[in-house]
């Protein structure tokens, strides 16, 4: 376990338990969700123990997503607040989607693209947590119309939703040296300085 | 009520067509509201033959018993009192699944095999392969399917398909003393009801028709009205009944194109790892930290 002492710091043990906690649930309730979504996907619900557990236990793991899900964003909220210099990268995306981050303007411990991705996954965990309500017959018992459209939203906000997530782990492999800040919540110099320069001279002072 | 020889139009959750060589006769069951007394027999001979028993309710001080349907209801009786032409009518209607030929519970299942519309018409859901979620009830224009409290599984009037499959008519089709409920070919149900009909107009009543909505494509239970024109008399019958739009949104075009958005998101990063290259940190970075390292160290 010997890693460089000069390694940056970029998430606590407590972020990243929180993290894994919403990606965990995340990943269940995609698994089971797309099953009752589209037929090509029932047999999933074999991982839950048979497609009744898995309507059981969906719900359940809502809860856990939304709640845990609320601490990432307390968490996170005032280093997502947009800024001019955010816009900017986000005009110049698709150069670095292309492969040219040259042009790039300097991002502090977040960029735009990482900022739009927070807000439309709050977004998301809300829509998803009412409608979730809404269509959660074991417990509530909504206005038909009400249902109806939660089944919709919940659908499409899912759907998004998943998509959003794929966006958000291709970007951690894709960019290498990213995902070990999730594991053991410390990034490289060089890392830190490619990527967040504004971030690197935060905490480092040069 | 699963294993039945009978031929299969769709199947809920299911791409894929089913076997359907073979074609029945559309039937029908016909429940003409104006020679209905009200008796509840039905009612009964459904429990019978269906081996359910609803727990005893308590009186409401209405004729309506029990007050809706539930899992062990699959049909009841309701009772309305409407003023039309300066006279008090009592209403009785038959209320229970309606056998759409556009069925929205089917529609909206996501359980392979637990709704299966039969080419017969009827629509029968298989208690074995429900998952309980409920999605039927939001599907069904009518408000039909109950979820048990006990078993979490979906239950309504299978049109005794158990019966029929062997050419029996319905347990309440058989124990109507007046004849108001009647079973046959889709075909002879209609012309019953034109007859029928005929007979209500003489009687004065010029609005009398049949309810067999074209919103879900017609249904495997039809209604004779006296009052045709307005179904919400009869306990609130819905006027232009069809799957909600929303239903159709969500089970319908959502469905597939979600799947390949998702698909293309997936494929999408994958190429672009291929093509591109993974963002790595630059030589040049990686450089200029060594060098500052090394003249920290001096």
């Amino acid at each position: 376990m010997i890693r460089d002492p000069k390694d940056l710091k970029r998430y606590t043990a407590s972020e990243r338990a929180n993290h894994w906690v919403v990606g965990i649930s995340f990943i269940l309730l995609a698994l089971s969700g797309l099953a009752f979504f589209h037929p090509a996907f029932f047999p999933l619900t074999q991982l839950f123990g048979g497609p009744v557990w898995a309507r059981i236990i969906h719900p359940y793991l809502g809860v856990l997503m939304a709640v845990s899900f609320l601490g990432l964003f307390i968490r996170f909220r005032h280093l997502n607040k947009m800024t001019p210099a955010d816009k900017e990268w986000l005009s110049k995306a698709k150069q670095m989607v292309d492969g040219d981050d040259h042009n790039m303007p300097e991002q502090g411990k977040y960029n735009g693209g990482q900022k739009v991705m927070f807000w439309a996954l709050a977004v998301c965990m809300l829509l998803m947590t009412v409608s979730g309500i809404f269509i959660w017959r074991a417990w509530f018992g909504f206005d038909i119309t009400l249902v109806r459209l939660g089944a919709v939203v919940h659908a499409a906000a899912g759907a998004v939703m998943i998509g959003l997530i794929m966006v958000h782990v291709y970007a951690a492999i894709w960019v290498k040296g990213t995902i070990r800040a999730m594991w053991y919540g410390t990034v490289t110099r060089a890392w830190a300085k490619q990527h967040h320069r504004g971030w690197y001279r935060q905490v480092t002072g040069k | 009520m699963a294993l039945q020889s009978l031929d299969i139009k769709q199947r809920s959750a299911t791409t894929t067509p089913p076997p359907q060589a073979r074609q029945t006769v559309e039937i029908a069951k016909l429940i003409d509201v104006s020679a209905c007394i009200g008796c509840k027999a039905c009612q009964v001979a459904c429990m019978e033959w269906n081996d359910v028993r609803d727990e005893v309710g308590s009186n409401h001080g209405v004729y309506d018993n029990p007050m809706d349907l539930t899992e062990k209801s699959w049909t009841v009786m309701r009772f309305s009192e409407v003023e039309q032409n300066n006279k008090l009518e009592w209403l009785i209607r038959k209320d229970g699944c309606m056998h759409c030929s556009d069925p929205g519970c089917l529609k909206a299942c996501p359980a392979p095999g637990a709704i299966i519309q039969y080419s017969n018409g009827i629509v029968d859901f298989h208690q074995e392969n429900c998952i309980g979620c409920g999605y039927c009830v939001t599907g069904c224009p009518f408000n039909v399917p109950r979820i048990s409290k006990t078993d979490s599984k979906a239950y309504k009037c299978t049109l005794c398909s158990d019966r029929v499959a062997v050419n029996q008519a319905p347990a309440c089709a058989k124990s109507c003393p007046t004849g108001a409920i009647q079973f046959g070919s889709k075909e002879d149900m209609k012309d019953y009801a034109a007859k029928r009909i005929g007979d209500l107009k003489e009687r004065g009543f010029d609005k009398a028709g049949l309810y067999d909505p074209e919103g879900v494509g017609g249904t495997h239970v039809m209604y004779v009205l006296h009052h045709a024109d307005q179904p919400g008399l009869y306990a609130g019958l819905p006027e232009n009944p069809s799957v909600s739009p929303l239903v159709s949104l969500w089970k319908g075009f959502a469905k597939p194109l979600a799947t390949l958005a998702l698909a293309g998101v997936a494929l999408g990063s994958l190429f672009h790892y291929v093509t591109k290259g993974p963002n790595e940190v630059s030589k040049e970075i990686e450089d200029e930290i060594e060098r500052e390292d090394k003249e920290e160290a001096k």
